[in-house]
């Protein structure tokens, strides 16, 4: 007789495990979750009547007590972003396309990229202090260059190892077989590597985007602040996580009341730039 | 007076392994000349000593069990190996009079003179047009319409045309396994190669895609010259004209493919062919 019945000793030992390990899971899962919800139920609490009014977009930051919204933090983020974005990713994308495709694991490559590990996990006061003594200190001035700098050193090591990692699961065959046909290397990173890894890669862009949205450490040290609208990237420049930081510090309520609808407004702006980019993404596919 | 095979009247030739070059009969240029060939993948010794010639116009079949040397013979013919750097070839692989092996540059030229389709479907992330478009690109500046025209005679060749011709403009992954490998044949041909290198381009698929595929190489060999590794030793038959045994990085034995099968020389071969080991 088979030794595979319901009442085999190892059958059901395995049958207890699985039980368990099932639910050991969905206990940690139910703990993310848990905290996860608590975090985004009390931003949109707090932060959704602020949210909600047509102020918080158009004036600017007010004097406590006074009325106003966070249009130049809103603009000064969105220049500061954006700026950081265009600066650090073509740079990581095309560090990260060395590694994976050129360096592969000469000395080079491993050195740069443990260098990029240690970079991708350095605390961002470390940054924000980095391009304060050798910039800002200096010229003797905050501006919003120095924040866009020091944005995109964050966004590097993170398109670094992304690309890295999103080309190196391109199978070699698709190489192959476009070397096969007399095509240059350069030309099979760019019309096939590159293609056949887009997902990946513009995941890790997104990652970085919304990193450096909501980074305070170093723009207190660079861009710093500013009460009035400006774009002038030579001058400190107003953004969302030093407003939110100044103003849930301080005792005034309104200003409290601002810095949870600037949260909220950061964390819906990431999610939609993520959803914009799944859509476009999937459409291309 | 030359032997000829009773059944199709083709010129017979035999390979004495080891020593002198297996050579094609007289009346059939060789294509692709391979003298003294060894082949290092770091310190291992994949190919020893390996000297043949591949008949021009004919499908030559490389047959043997796995890790015997068939595809890495197949990767020094068009440098693929020269990829990886812990990977050397040392002898002679001739095209035209000129031995590859000792090329150091214009690797690309050799590449779109030789073309190769590997086992597993490799479509470009790219529409089915492109697919065909990226490597005639490469080499020549064509009107919208001639890309058009390369495009269809490539697709109609593969046995593809019918069955894409409403959706060039779909992704290649979007097409089945056998459709897939179609669609990388016709891509090969399209840059219109002399010499067609084809590493088990059945091996991921079902019967029926197999059989247009073994049609197609069977027309293909009017026009080109065909090489192709296979496990399949029913497929050697099939389509070859001239098929080699190879066995742990020699060369065993090399003929035409009907007295090969039908007549081995060697025990080695005939164990294999029979069944009785591999």
């Amino acid at each position: 007789m088979s030794a595979a019945t319901a009442a085999n000793p190892l059958y059901r030992a395995r049958k207890r495990q699985n039980a368990l390990l099932l639910f050991v899971s969905f206990v940690a899962l139910a703990f993310g979750l848990f905290w996860l919800v608590w975090i985004l139920g009390t931003l949109f609490y707090e932060g959704g009547a602020a949210l909600l009014r047509a102020t918080l977009y158009y004036q600017m930051t007010p004097p406590p007590g006074s009325d106003g919204g966070l249009a130049n933090a809103i603009a000064g983020s969105l220049v500061l972003v954006t700026t950081g974005t265009l600066l650090g990713t073509p740079v990581g994308i095309l560090a990260g396309t060395y590694l994976a495709e050129y360096g592969k694991s000469n000395w080079l490559a491993s050195a740069t990229r443990f260098l990029n590990d240690v970079l991708l996990s350095a605390p961002s006061i470390v940054i924000g202090l980095f391009v304060y003594s050798v910039y800002v200190a200096r010229v003797q001035h905050f501006s919003g260059w120095a924040g866009a700098f020091a944005l995109s050193l964050i966004v590097i090591p993170v398109v670094v190892r992304t690309t890295d990692d999103m080309l190196k699961l391109v199978p070699n065959s698709l190489r192959e077989a476009a070397i096969a046909l007399g095509a240059p290397m350069w030309k099979v990173i760019l019309m096939v590597t590159y293609r056949a890894a887009r997902a990946g890669i513009v995941t890790g862009i997104l990652l970085a985007i919304a990193r450096i949205s909501g980074e305070t450490a170093p723009l207190l040290f660079t861009a710093l602040n500013n009460q009035f609208w400006s774009l002038d990237m030579g001058k400190p420049m107003s953004n969302l996580p030093t407003v939110i930081f100044q103003f849930a510090m301080s005792p005034y309520a309104d200003w409290q009341r601002l810095a949870w609808g600037g949260a909220a407004l950061i964390t819906l702006a990431v999610l939609a730039l993520n959803i914009v980019a799944r859509l476009a993404l999937q459409r291309k596919e | 007076m030359e032997a000829t095979s009773s059944t199709t009247g083709r010129p017979l030739i035999r390979t004495a392994a080891r020593g002198a070059p297996a050579r094609a009969p007289s009346e059939l240029p060789p294509k692709l000349k391979v003298r003294n060939l060894d082949f290092y993948y770091g310190h291992y010794h994949a190919l020893k000593n390996i000297s043949l010639d591949i008949p021009e116009n004919r499908v030559t079949a490389f047959i043997g069990p796995s890790g015997c040397g068939k595809s890495t013979l197949l990767r020094t013919f068009n440098r693929m190996y020269s990829l990886y750097p812990d990977q050397r070839a040392e002898g002679e692989v001739i095209l035209d009079d000129v031995n590859l092996l000792s090329m150091t540059k214009d690797l690309p030229l050799i590449r779109a003179k030789i073309g190769m389709v590997f086992q597993k479907p490799t479509p470009f992330p790219m529409s089915i047009y492109d697919n065909i478009a990226f490597g005639v690109r490469l080499f020549e500046r064509l009107t919208r319409r001639q890309m058009d025209e390369r495009v269809e005679w490539a697709l109609t060749r593969a046995a593809l045309w019918t069955e894409v011709k409403g959706k060039l403009d779909q992704s290649g992954n979007s097409l089945s396994g056998g459709q897939q490998q179609r669609l990388c044949i016709a891509r090969c041909i399209a840059i219109k190669p002399e010499l067609l290198l084809l590493d088990e381009p059945c091996s991921a698929l079902d019967p029926i895609s197999t059989t247009r595929i073994e049609e197609l190489i069977t027309e293909l060999k009017n026009d080109y010259t065909v090489v192709i590794v296979t496990h399949n030793m029913q497929q050697a038959a099939r389509v070859s004209d001239y098929t080699a045994y190879m066995y742990l990085g020699e060369l065993i034995e090399f003929g035409d493919t009907d007295s090969l099968f039908i007549k081995p020389q060697r025990k080695q071969t005939e164990d294999y062919i029979t069944g009785r080991f591999g």
